[in-house]
């Protein structure tokens, strides 16, 4: 049995590059099922939170746990290991593949099968991809290649690529950016059910404050690499402090 | 008296040695810093430089005036060829696949070679010292020559002018800025096209300066395009690809190491310069004082999409498999000697595409592990009396050995770091076979490695050939259509995702080295048993780019384009050796008129064709 | 000896002879000897370009006094562009598809070893003419497998000659790192300290061959202080270490050995810097009045409007070699020819040469004299002409060093 704390727990995390501060010995937790926002204007070191949380970065200080489990300064493979899935502001796919094959290359690290040397790639989990593939809709373009995706497919498949070995903790960055307002609601709503169904922690930014409004459960705001404020939608609207960052950065939906 | 001399007469030759390199590395850096081309035809503008001066010079009065002036026309006439190259040339290929310029380049080595040879002839031209130019001064005791003291305050003249240049102009920031973010610049409405050229004039100018400063103390010849060339690129590497600063201070390191080095081993001088650039490149990846690489792009480069082979190319490709193993039939002895040199090449070729394209790991020193093969089938042959299958199998064995060890320290860089990581060792490796006469024979060789009698006569050696090649080379396309492949391509395409999936990186490029080495090795194996006989050319700087012209011309996207390349490459070379003294020439400008007209490859454009004609 | 030497010069005669009052060609309507010819063109032009014209300038003067057994003489050239591996390929080519009889040239020693190994491998007649290491008469010295130029141990040997007789006991060397120099240098200094127990090698140099640091070379010779110094660079390699040197004074009070420095290919670049006295072996083409000299060397102005190089010797007598061979052979078989090579006498423009039977190397010896500056070129002066012959080791020594054939 899964232990009962939360998913996700970060202590004191602190990040500079050279003279920069881009994040501040921040804390808080993420629990199962939760959808938890990390909002704030650009720069104020969301993205980088992110890279400390999945390894692409190390801290500088303080400590991530996963159900308990130091992870701190582990390497991101590690982490992904440990069952967190991730996509990223820029997306990451491999352009030289086709949709399925993205999510077959997740599945096939996933049952470790990469050290494979002589039967197709593509044979390999091909029904499963289709599986991961359906929910986020991308199920019919399951053969073009990534390479040609419109920017907002791209998210959707990142998300399907992220869930690929059914991790407990999803970080997603920006996950709708690119995307038609229309479309926006449906990703988050489906990234919402999964949450419940599956029990995953997630944890996103955003700069569309309608989605962040509508789906998250919590809301964290981070301005300066600082964690400024942290409730409910109807808290973090009252937020005096949370208002004035944002009418002065003046940025509160869109450019990221 | 003679411990001032001791100390303070090797230094100065240093800093004069430091001034040439830096001469003609500061036009590279500068080069590739705004145009990412890696400029392999910067030795031949350095030689067209030294030609071009002692052309001038000779006929102006004999004085520090005329020299000078005949230093600066000589910049001039260089700065227009450079501009022309780049309009006429490279200006055409900018968007092509990484490193597909250096093909366009090396187009123009070969013609330089024939050109300059065909204005100036085939003589030596050493400029006529007038006096000046033969004094020296004294210094504890010890003679150094005075020009050289003037080449050594030129160094920091020039280092500052460019400097100033760079910091103070507007056309200097433009430059920076370049080659800090070029999406940047274009995206301020600046002509990049101007810049570009600009660029090119400049750098072409300070090859031709330092091709000039060569004159007082040697001479113009037709082998110097490729001895400065190697020179520079270990400058520019080591001291951070686009960093003028940092070429100033590698320039500086080297020249002295060279100058104090001579005295401690004499005999290492040339592994030396490759041993600092080894060394440097794996304490600092990106040189003395060079930039890490932008932040990954995330797969935002267009990629195409891989696919398997359309069934009628299958067919196709079967066709010419069942054609190719019923040759020996109908061809004599000498055509399936070329037949089998020409299944190793592709072999080779293949064995570099598949780091190189998949892998995302361009080689400027493959030869290293071909050469390697080659002379572990040699020691087995000459040490261990071994059967030749015994030698086939050492060879690969031997390569992916040593390419394992040592892709250990290649595989944490990327791009033109880890190519030219490569190249420092196959230089070593290359120095060792050429220098180490008591183990490898030197430039003799080993003679004698002949083929078991089974596989003696041509038809046997050509149907081992073919086997072998086919079967690697098919190999290496089953392994890259499987889940290790699309691993490795993955790391390629996105090296973010593919940490984010769980993808050991670092592991996959390794063993995609290693494999590669192997099937390098296994070529190289081959070619000792066909030819009978190992030399260092196997190792050369040269073998290597004919492996890089191969697969470039082939092109590097398409799964079949080290094989066309090889085809290509070695027919065109061995009909053109054959057929004209002026081989160099007909072939530059083949290789020139292909990079224009198919910057995908031949394969590529070949493809992109079929499409056309038969939209799927 | 005498017999054959008789008959050798007979042919010779004729051979010359036909470049005053040619002959009509016998009517012999067979046709004519096809010679394989592969050499560094493109990647070696300064010597290659002057040996082309030699030996396109003997072809002609064979072919006008008739040719061989009434036969002429075909040439057909090939480019090897300096690879051993090209150089094989090419053979095989020239072998098959131009069914030629026999292989000539290389520059290279590499070139020549790889097409000496073919030549056993295909039972095919190969005259090197120019490679100059040992092993290819010696370790890997084989039956069809003859070479015209005097090696890199005769070189060395006749240096010797001179070497000895200077008073300098400490010596310093300054060679490219491959094999012909590490070669030259042991030769010559095992040679040297077998006549004189006295001398000591103090310091050796090995810049890397056309990556000179003339400077600093130049340098740490002066550090050793020697009383002599014995070279084996050339071409831009010397020119380099010529200028840092004479500004750096190394020379001076020195005596200075110099191997292949007074060939023109190598003298001529230097220029008005050459350094008078050095002991060197080479070419002095204009001032070697013997007729047979003479006369090829008007013969080669008139052709190319340019004087004669080393090369344009090596590649006239590289045919003249190949025509008395050809002609003294009992037919065209390999075995044959072999027979008709070893042995063969033949005309060269320093005279006359012989093909060993011993070990293939050919007699041809090489000029020793000293540099010197007249009209602001360097020529050779004080020279005498050292036989090929005259310093080769006792032929029980050459038969040790020659395991692999007779
Ligand atoms: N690799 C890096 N090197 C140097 N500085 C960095 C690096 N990554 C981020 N920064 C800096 O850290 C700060 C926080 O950046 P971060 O990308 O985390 O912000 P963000 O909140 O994600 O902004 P946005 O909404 O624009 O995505 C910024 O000032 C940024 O310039
Ligand atoms: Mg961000």
């Amino acid at each position: 049995m899964k232990p009962l704390g939360p998913v996700l727990a970060v202590a004191g995390l602190a990040k500079s590059f050279g003279g920069v501060a881009a994040v501040r010995e921040v804390s808080f937790a993420v629990a199962r099922g939760e959808m938890l926002a990390l909002i704030g204007p650009n720069g104020a070191g969301k993205s980088t939170c992110f890279n400390l949380l999945s390894g692409q970065i190390r801290p500088d200080r303080g400590a991530v746990f996963l159900d308990g489990e130091v992870v701190t300064g582990l390497s991101p493979r590690a982490i992904w290991r440990r069952g967190v899935g991730r996509t990223f502001q820029i997306t990451a796919t491999f352009a030289s593949m086709t949709v399925r094959e993205n999510v077959q290359m997740a599945l096939i690290s996933h049952h470790r099968r990469v050290w494979r040397f002589r039967r197709p790639a593509r044979q390999y989990f091909a029904a499963e991809a289709d599986v991961l593939l359906d929910p986020v809709g991308m199920r019919d373009q399951a053969g073009r290649a990534t390479g040609e995706l419109a920017y907002g497919d791209l998210k959707r498949l990142e998300l399907a690529i992220a869930l690929a070995h059914a991790p407990r903790l999803l970080l997603m960055d920006e996950p709708t950016a690119g995307m038609a307002p229309a479309e926006r609601g449906g990703l988050m709503a489906l990234a919402r059910r999964l949450a419940a169904e599956r029990a995953i922690a997630v944890l996103f930014t955003e700069h569309d404050m309608d989605v962040v409004f509508g789906v998250a459960d919590r809301i964290l705001v981070l301005d300066r690499g600082r964690l400024i404020a942290e409730g409910s939608g109807a808290e973090i609207r009252a937020d005096a402090r949370v208002r004035a960052v944002y009418l002065g950065s003046g940025a509160t939906s869109g450019g990221h | 008296m003679a411990g001032t001399g001791q100390i303070l007469i090797p230094l100065l030759t240093g800093l004069a040695d430091a001034a040439g390199l830096f001469f003609v590395a500061s036009g590279l850096t500068v080069i590739f810093g705004v145009t990412r081309v890696v400029n392999f035809a910067h030795g031949s503008l350095t030689m067209l430089g030294a030609y071009c001066g002692w052309s001038l010079i000779s006929r102006l009065p004999p004085t520090p005036l005329g020299f000078a002036l005949g230093a600066l026309a000589t910049m001039a006439i260089l700065a227009v060829i450079g501009a022309g190259l780049e309009i006429g040339l490279l200006r055409r290929v900018y968007r092509a696949p990484e490193l597909f310029q250096l093909l366009a380049t090396f187009g123009v080595v070969l013609m330089a070679q024939d050109i300059v040879q065909w204005l100036w002839g085939v003589e030596d031209l050493a400029l006529r010292r007038p006096p000046w130019l033969r004094a020296f001064v004294t210094l504890g005791g010890a003679r150094f020559p005075r020009f050289d003291l003037v080449v050594i305050a030129l160094f920091p003249l020039v280092f500052l002018l460019l400097w100033l240049l760079f910091t103070r102009t507007r056309w200097g920031r433009l430059v920076r800025a370049a080659t800090e973010d070029r999406e940047m610049v274009a995206a301020l409405g600046v002509d990049q096209r101007l810049l570009f050229t600009s660029v090119f004039a400049l750098g072409a100018a300070l090859a031709g300066l330092g091709g000039v400063l060569m004159l007082p103390d040697a001479s113009a010849n037709l082998g110097m395009d490729l001895t400065t060339v190697t020179d520079a690129f270990v400058v520019v590497v080591v001291g951070g690809l686009g960093s003028l600063p940092g070429a100033a201070l590698a320039s500086l390191l080297i020249g002295l190491l060279q100058a104090f080095g001579i005295m401690l081993v004499p005999r290492a001088t040339l592994a030396l310069v490759f041993v600092v650039m080894a060394v440097v490149l794996v304490l600092r990846p990106n040189g003395l004082l060079g930039r890490p690489p932008g932040r990954d792009g995330g797969g935002g480069e267009a990629r195409a999409l891989v696919r398997p082979a359309p069934a009628v190319l299958r067919r196709f490709g079967l066709a010419v498999l069942v054609l190719a193993a019923l040759a020996p039939l109908f061809l004599g002895p000498y055509a399936l000697a070329v037949g089998t040199e020409m299944l190793i090449a592709m072999l080779f070729a293949a064995s570099l595409h598949f780091m190189m394209g998949p892998g995302g790991m361009a080689s400027f020193g493959h030869a290293a592990w071909f050469g390697i093969g080659a002379y572990a089938s040699a020691f087995a042959v000459h040490l261990l009396a071994a059967p030749m299958p015994l030698g086939l199998l050492l060879a690969p064995l031997a390569a992916g050995a040593t390419a394992a060890l040592f892709g250990a320290f290649v595989v944490r860089l990327s791009g033109v770091y880890l190519a030219m990581l490569t190249l420092a060792f196959a230089q070593i490796v290359w120095a060792i076979a050429f220098q180490w006469v008591d183990l490898t024979g030197g430039d003799n060789g080993i003679l004698g490695v002949w083929p078991a009698r089974w596989a003696a006569g041509p038809r046997g050696f050509y149907w081992l050939a073919l086997a072998l090649a086919v079967a690697g080379t098919l190999g290496l396309r089953v392994i890259l259509a499987a889940p290790f492949g699309h691993a490795l391509r993955g790391a390629r395409d996105s090296r973010r995702r593919a940490e984010a999936i769980g993808l050991p990186v670092t592991a996959i490029q390794l063993a995609a080295f290693a494999l590669s080495g192997a099937q390098a090795g296994l070529a190289g194996g081959l070619y000792a048993y066909a030819k009978g006989s190992v030399f260092p050319t196997y190792i050369s700087l040269g073998h290597s780019v004919d492996a890089l012209l191969m697969v470039l011309l082939g092109g590097v996207a398409t799964m079949s384009g080290p094989i066309v390349g090889a085809l290509a490459y070695t027919g065109l070379y061995d009909v053109l050796l054959s057929a004209t003294s002026l081989w160099r020439l007909v072939l530059g400008a083949a290789i020139i008129v292909l990079v224009l007209a198919a910057p995908e490859g031949i394969a590529g454009g070949a493809l992109k064709l079929w499409q056309r004609v038969r939209p799927a | 000896m005498n017999k054959t030497s008789l008959s050798r010069r007979a042919l010779l005669a004729a051979g010359t002879a036909a470049l005053a009052a040619p002959r009509l060609a016998r009517a012999d309507t067979s046709a004519p000897i096809r010679i394989g010819e592969i050499n560094s063109y493109s990647a070696i032009p300064a010597f290659t370009l002057p040996y082309r014209n030699g030996w396109q300038l003997a072809l002609e003067h064979v072919n006008a006094a008739g040719g061989v057994r009434g036969r002429t003489l075909e040439v057909i050239s090939r480019d090897d562009a300096g690879k051993p591996q090209d150089a094989v390929r090419l053979a095989g080519e020239l072998l098959e598809s131009d069914k030629v009889d026999l292989l000539a040239g290389g520059f290279l020693s590499n070139v020549g070893l790889a097409l000496s190994d073919f030549s056993a491998q295909k039972q095919v007649i190969y005259i090197a003419g120019e490679p100059l290491t040992d092993a290819l008469v010696w370790q890997k010295g084989q039956k069809f497998c003859f070479r015209l130029r005097p090696s890199t141990y005769v070189q060395a040997a006749i240096l010797v000659e001179e070497a000895a007789k200077l008073p300098a006991k400490r010596w310093v060397s300054v060679a490219p790192n491959y094999e012909y120099g590490q070669s030259a240098v042991k030769w010559f200094s095992e040679l040297l300290k077998a006549r004189r127990p006295d001398v000591e090698f103090v310091a050796a140099q090995w810049p890397a061959l056309g990556h000179i640091d003339a400077g600093a070379v130049a340098e740490a010779l002066a550090s050793a202080k020697p009383d002599a110094i014995y070279n084996v660079t050339f071409g831009p390699d010397l020119t380099n270490f010529v200028r840092q040197g004479n500004t750096r004074g190394l020379f001076e009070g020195r005596s200075v050995v110099s191997l292949l420095t007074g060939e023109p290919e190598y003298l001529d670049p230097l220029g008005d810097e050459t350094p008078p006295g050095w002991i060197v072996t080479g070419y002095p083409w204009a001032s070697l009045d013997t007729p047979a000299h003479v006369a090829f060397r008007d013969a080669y102005q008139k052709k190319f409007n340019d004087y004669p190089r080393m090369g344009s010797v090596v590649g006239y007598s590289l045919i003249q070699a190949i025509a008395a061979g050809l002609s003294r052979a009992g037919g065209m078989t390999p075995d044959q020819l072999a027979g008709g090579f070893a042995g063969a006498a033949f005309e060269t423009p320093f005279g006359q040469a012989l093909f060993r039977p011993l070990d293939h190397q050919s007699t041809l010896g090489t000029f020793l004299g000293k540099t010197a500056l007249r009209d602001g070129k360097g020529v050779m002066v004080d020279w005498r002409y050292v036989d090929g012959a005259a310093v080769m080791p006792p032929d029980a020594e050459v038969r040790k060093l020659r395991p692999g054939a007779g």
